[in-house]
């Protein structure tokens, strides 16, 4: 600990101040940053269920539409990315900068900063890749953010059966599904492209340690964050 | 322990020298950022008050050719009469320049800015580069606003509340490309405000120097903390609401287009849940600054500190839940109506707590009318009228008759810029020695302020009476009217004085462009006041203090018998009697 009383503890808030929130800036500063995001979601979350609610004629029934089972391993991935940032976190908070390790007498080995936050970014890359896939094939089948496709797969199977595939609402359903899951998706990957940066700049050349890894502790608030909202967003556009 | 105190200083002072480019244009120095705000937001509203020129116009003389107006293209003036389709162009850029691209980047963008850190004692703010990019990313929304003039059909057509369907969909409004790039603009300018509103309420949070306590902080800097979450809880709801809005017009959903199934109401909805704080982002700062000048004018102790601060987080929290209001007459549940009547209703509680608090320090008060003061007065006389005026639209039975006329043009004027303006008006005087070393001149402001509160009350007085007689907001021609031909005479005489209004506005260019170089030197404290930034140098160098200063009391200890011979007691002056704040102790190992 000598070295932690040498320079400033950039872990701690500015000092010397008066008592402020008691974390450091760039913490505080992400906080503040998701409670506009939290408003930025209402937005459109709220869209969401005052034109779904507000509508007389039926929405598309789960599952006709969406390919649930697909979605729900997406969203497997996307929590196991944010087990893996806990994971990435713990690690450096112990001052394990490295990939993997032997830990010594065991067989077993033991991951670093670097393993567990490369394990994030491709679980958040996949996550998108799949998402990309699911928007092509959804096209494909005629769902667009302007309602089905006239001549497509969806709109004869609409045209068919009108209730469960809630043939009057495709538009508002298009145009809501669309953008809910596209912003999350932008959000995602926006989080890729922080975190490569981090790792590339920060994280390979071992920058952080025990004593500061507040870029990790921010980035993972996002990276919980944008988690939090893929449950919500999953459990009321595909499950209900 | 001390290794820290010792090391800590370091991350503030001895700043290198700096190139011109990293001095003056991509500076992340707050006080810079500050007046590039300052710069680019005046000369939006010079865009803004010219737009209101050609209204008052149309409004004035309906058919004829306007001066100048054969310099305009034959779609936008027939022969240089103005045509109501570029005369709503008119109407909307005026309403969106004037609120997103002017009164707003001027009071937060640049006050914000420059008054936080200088105000707490801080170095800088506390994501310097966060700051600068705020600052870039509004120049480029603007420039985007700007360039819609410009594109095939020209700018936006649905008012600056981009009322849908008409915004939403290109075959009403009979533009395209302009009203995409209305929402694109706001989107850019959303950013700008998040990334601006974060770092003022973390720099206020964490950084204060030892010794300011909350109820130490000017209420400026209250106003502005509050209007800082403000911002960042409101503006993403329009960023949201314009993204959405901005899909329904390229992407073909269906959002706010009833006949696809969506709800224009919800767009409303969106909107004002947004434009209501916004209203208080727009007027707060605005209270706050005024309370910093009426105090030193007054040289007394601002009446009732903690009862301003509880009205301005009053007003704050109240903003959020009174959305409807502008909604009265639009179909929505008239039950829903009655609540939102009730809550707007209890607005008008703190804000006549802070008219009365200002008033209260006035009275009997040692007197500088000096610029800022007389503005700042000026406020406190045009909100009260504005803020009267708005209680009686507030009352949903009263709104329904006045409802989109010109009394609520006069009411919104009578607000931002009887309130706002003149209070900037008096700030921009106010801190202009802090931000050039020079200070603007005395008997030309004062000719200034006294010309422009004439012509001010003379064009928007005025709108009240002739929006009780029915004229319409966003009227093309009033003669088209037989009911309203006889307040012709009314609206001719309102140009006439606009058009004065706007002119006698050259004074204050040439005595904040002159002054620029040829003003008085200031000295470190030429208003004789007890802030944090009357301590430094004008102007204040980079990176502010070389070490910290102490506070050792509130910021308004005018006339104060313990300060000898002097009416005024500055923040970090220590008297034998002070004692050092108790130093705040690093927080316990752990997290």
């Amino acid at each position: 600990m000598t070295h932690a009383t040498a320079t400033a503890d950039l872990m701690r808030p500015p000092f010397p101040a008066e008592p402020g929130a008691g974390v450091y800036s760039n913490k505080l500063g992400m906080w503040v940053f998701l409670a506009s995001d939290v408003m930025f979601f209402t937005a459109l979350i709220g869209t969401y269920i005052i034109l779904r609610f507000g509508v007389s004629e039926p929405w598309a029934q789960p599952g006709t539409v969406l390919n649930v089972p697909l979605t729900a391993f997406n969203t497997f991935l996307l929590i196991c990315s944010s087990v893996s940032m806990v994971k990435a976190y713990a690690a450096i908070a112990d001052g394990k900068k490295y990939f993997l390790r032997t830990i010594p007498g065991t067989t077993r080995r033991d991951g670093g900063l670097k393993f567990w936050l490369l394990v994030t970014m491709i679980c958040g890359a996949a996550f998108v890749g799949v998402q990309v896939y699911e928007y092509i094939k959804l096209v494909g089948h005629g769902f667009t953010p302007a309602g089905y496709r006239e001549g497509s797969l969806l709109a004869e199977h609409a045209a068919a059966d009108a209730v469960r595939y809630g043939a009057a609402t495709a538009g508002l359903y298009g145009s809501t599904f669309f953008s809910m899951t596209g912003f999350h998706g932008f959000h995602v990957t926006c989080g890729v492209i922080s975190m490569t940066y981090l790792y590339f700049t920060k994280v390979l050349p071992e920058k952080y340690s025990s004593q500061d890894y507040r870029g990790i502790e921010v980035i993972g608030l996002y990276w919980h964050f944008v988690d939090l909202v893929w449950i919500i967003l999953f459990t009321i556009v595909y499950l209900i | 322990m001390t290794s820290v105190a010792a090391t800590a200083p370091a991350h503030g002072a001895h700043h290198a020298p700096l190139g011109f480019w990293r001095k003056y244009v991509f500076s992340t120095d707050h006080k810079i950022i500050g007046i590039q705000f300052l710069f680019v937001s005046l000369f939006f509203l010079l865009v803004g008050g010219l737009l209101a020129m050609q209204m008052r116009w149309q409004l004035g003389f309906p058919g004829t050719p306007m001066p100048g107006g054969g310099l305009l293209p034959e779609s936008r003036a027939s022969g240089g009469v103005i045509l109501p389709e570029y005369y709503i162009e008119l109407v909307t850029m005026h309403g969106t320049f004037m609120v997103f691209f002017a009164i707003m980047p001027l009071l937060v963008g640049v006050y914000a800015n420059f008054l936080i850190p200088l105000k707490i004692g801080a170095h800088d703010m506390a994501f310097p580069r966060v700051n600068m990019a705020s600052f870039w990313t509004a120049l480029l929304a603007g420039l985007i606003m700007l360039a819609s003039f410009f594109v095939p059909e020209g700018a936006g057509r649905a008012g600056w509340t981009m009322y849908a369907p008409l915004s939403a969909r290109p075959d009403l409004s009979g533009v395209t490309l302009g009203q995409i790039l209305w929402c694109i603009s706001i989107v850019v300018l959303g950013l700008s405000s998040v990334m601006g509103s974060v770092n003022y309420i973390t720099t206020i949070i964490n950084h204060r120097a030892p010794g300011m306590t909350w109820f130490r902080m000017p209420l400026s800097v209250w106003a502005l903390f509050i209007t800082a979450i403000l911002g960042v809880l409101a503006l993403p709801v329009l960023q949201g609401a314009a993204i959405l809005l901005l899909f329904d017009q390229t992407i073909g959903t269906h959002f706010f287009d009833p006949v696809a199934g969506g709800q224009a109401l919800l767009w409303q909805h969106l909107f004002w849940f947004f434009g209501h704080p916004e209203v208080y982002i727009l007027i707060l700062p605005a209270m706050g600054m005024v309370s910093d000048m009426i105090a030193n004018g007054s040289r007394k102790p601002i009446f009732g500190y903690h009862s301003m601060v509880f009205a301005i987080i009053g007003i704050g929290f109240l903003g959020w839940i009174v959305w409807g209001h502008h909604m009265f007459m639009s179909g929505m549940n008239p039950t829903l109506g009655s609540s939102f009547m009730i809550s707007t209703l209890v607005i008008a509680v703190p804000s006549a707590v802070k008219v009365f608090n200002w008033m209260g320090t006035m009275w009997r008060g040692n007197l500088r009318f000096h610029v800022p003061m007389l503005n700042a007065v000026a406020f406190v006389a045009m909100f009260t009228i504005g803020g009267l005026s708005g209680v009686f639209m507030a009352a949903t039975p009263v709104d329904m008759q006045i409802h989109d006329t010109y009394f609520i043009v006069a009411h919104i004027h009578y607000v931002l810029f009887g309130g706002s303006l003149f209070a900037l008006f008096g700030a921009i005087t106010y801190w202009y020695p802090k931000m050039f070393g020079r200070l603007m001149s005395e008997p030309l402001g004062k000719v200034h302020f006294w010309l422009t509160f004439l012509f001010y009350n003379l064009t928007f007085f005025p709108m009240h009476v002739i929006g009780m007689g029915g004229q319409m907001r966003r009227l093309y021609d009033p003669t088209q009217y037989d009911f309203l031909k006889p307040q012709q005479p009314m609206n001719e005489f309102i140009s006439y004085s606009a058009f004065l209004l706007f002119a006698v506005q050259i004074l204050f260019v040439v005595n904040f462009l002159w002054n620029l170089k040829q003003g008085k030197k200031a000295g470190l404290n030429p208003w004789e006041d007890n802030g944090l930034e009357w301590s430094l140098p004008s102007p204040a160098p980079h990176g502010n203090w070389e070490r910290p200063p102490t506070v050792y009391r509130g910021p308004y200890e005018f006339s104060a018998p313990e300060a000898g011979n002097r009416d005024y007691l500055p923040q970090h002056e220590k008297l034998p009697t002070d004692r050092e704040p108790a130093s705040a102790t690093a927080p316990a190992a752990g997290h």
